[in-house]
């Protein structure tokens, strides 16, 4: 259920040209063009969204690197 | 993928090394150095002893037939270099950053492992083309890209930077995976230099570093794809070629600063001499300048630690955190530019005997070397990053 928001804010927030309602949940988003500012408006737009924090164990590539592991994280922190 | 984590070679060995590197460092290195700088010239005296030392595979494992030092240890070998010629140092330097981006990532490749066994035979010198003109300084993003056609590859990459080019036996390019892959999916091949031929696009007459030959040039290469390096770039410039770089590079520049405040030190004790029983104001003057000398060591060998002991974790993910990522380039921050701050205030405790192009205290090509530390890579576009990361970070 959090997939499609978060796709949403990729959508909005990456920079990049990508149909991101399609895209597989597994693709490594840096090698699509992710880069450090994008990543951080993300996280930005996420914690506004779901009203969660990322702790600083969570600020590193694993979390972004795809869809799945964003859903992944930002189940974890809502619980 | 797992990381190579060298265990480092046997401590009284390695001071035995360094008693040598000293010797070589003043019979060879520091004997050319003017020479090198002066004329902008790659500083093959140097490099064919290295060779014959064979410490251009000091950072190969042991088990391919190199010398299995530590990251800590290569970043002593630069240090001692820089004291004598920050140039030599920082080739020297940068060969290692490409040797460790293959040390560390190359897993069970056959074709790499097979090529760092070449490297300790043959004492290969291998260069790095990593800036692309058009990209700017961003180092995740290509325009060049392989043209792969089944098992070999084509590419053509306009370099505005690739230092000591036509010295180099080889040189690591980084590049789109192919003419499909998006700006920031890139790899790194090893190009040899019988495959590629290098037209020059631009000059290196700079004010310091004269001696590393950092001309541009458009670079046309081909090879087998065996030559392309399995992980992502992405990975290896996180966990090797970032962390590397400026530590090594910050070693070269402490060897820098420790050899100008030893110039300042010898001047100081000549005065004190001729009026014995007094501190003379030069002697406050060397206070403050070992207090920064001080504070940029303990930064680096800090950071040199750090980054050991996530090796030796041999956990890709150890590198993964902003925080880290932001540690690592503090390290190249504060050094680059408080080297310009002691080599300068050396320079005024030396006085007219420093600001002498021919004295045995001259401090001319250590202040011209200094500037170019800040300047290569632009220290704002590295602080653009940490400002970035900085948003996000809440506890460190």
């Amino acid at each position: 259920m959090y997939s499609s928001k978060i796709r949403e804010i990729l959508a909005r927030h990456s920079r990049l040209d990508l149909d991101f309602q399609a895209l597989d949940e597994t693709t490594d988003l840096y090698a699509t063009g992710l880069t450090s500012l994008t990543t951080v408006n993300i996280m930005l737009a996420i914690e506004d969204e779901f009203d969660i924090e990322f702790p600083d164990s969570k600020l590193n590539r694993m979390t972004f690197q795809s869809i799945e592991s964003l859903v992944e994280v930002v189940e974890e922190l809502v619980a | 993928m797992a990381m190579q984590s060298n265990s480092g070679m046997p401590s009284k060995d390695f001071q035995n090394l360094l008693d040598r590197v000293h010797e070589v460092g003043r019979e060879t290195v520091a004997v050319f150095a003017d020479d090198v700088d002066e004329k902008a010239r790659f500083p093959k005296e140097s490099f064919e002893v290295f060779k014959a030392e064979k410490w251009l595979s000091c950072y190969v494992p042991q088990e391919l037939g190199g010398m299995n030092m530590t990251i800590k240890q290569v970043c002593t070998m630069c240090e001692v270099l820089g004291g004598y010629c920050a140039s030599t140092a920082m080739i020297f330097a940068m060969h290692q950053i490409q040797v460790a981006c293959i040390a560390n990532h190359c897993g069970d490749s056959e074709y790499f492992n097979q090529f760092l066994r070449d490297l300790v035979d043959k004492q290969y010198l291998l260069a790095s083309a990593t800036t692309e003109i058009g990209v700017g300084g961003d180092l995740r993003t290509s325009q060049c890209a392989l043209q792969v056609d089944g098992d070999s590859f084509q590419i053509e990459k306009q370099a505005p930077v690739i230092s000591y080019a036509k010295a180099a036996d080889a040189i690591m390019v980084t590049c789109r995976r192919n003419e499909n892959s998006n700006p920031g999916d890139q790899v790194q091949v090893l190009v040899f230099a019988k495959d590629y031929t290098l037209d020059q696009l631009a000059d290196w007459d700079t004010m310091g570093f004269r001696g590393t030959c950092s001309e541009g040039f458009v670079l046309k290469g081909s090879g087998d794809v065996s030559q392309v390096q399995p992980a992502p770039f992405g990975e290896i410039l996180e966990q090797t070629m970032h962390p590397v770089a400026h530590l090594t590079w910050s070693s070269l520049w402490l060897g820098l600063a420790q050899d100008a405040v030893k110039r300042a030190r010898v001047t100081v004790s000549g005065i004190a001499r001729k009026d014995p029983g007094v501190t003379p104001i030069s002697a406050y003057r060397l206070t403050e300048v070992d207090e920064q000398l001080y504070l940029m060591r303990s930064g680096l060998y800090q950071a040199i630690d750090e980054y050991q002991e996530k090796l030796d974790l041999q956990d890709a993910s150890a590198f993964q955190d902003f925080a880290y990522a932001i540690r690592v380039n503090n390290v190249k921050l504060r050094s680059s530019e408080m080297l310009v701050d002691i080599i300068s205030k050396s320079l005024f405790i030396v006085g007219i005997s420093g600001y002498k192009n021919n004295s045995k205290n001259s401090l001319c090509r250590h202040i011209r070397d200094a500037y170019g530390a800040a300047i290569m890579v632009n220290n704002d576009r590295i602080r653009g990053h940490n400002a970035t990361m900085h948003i996000a970070l809440r506890n460190r």
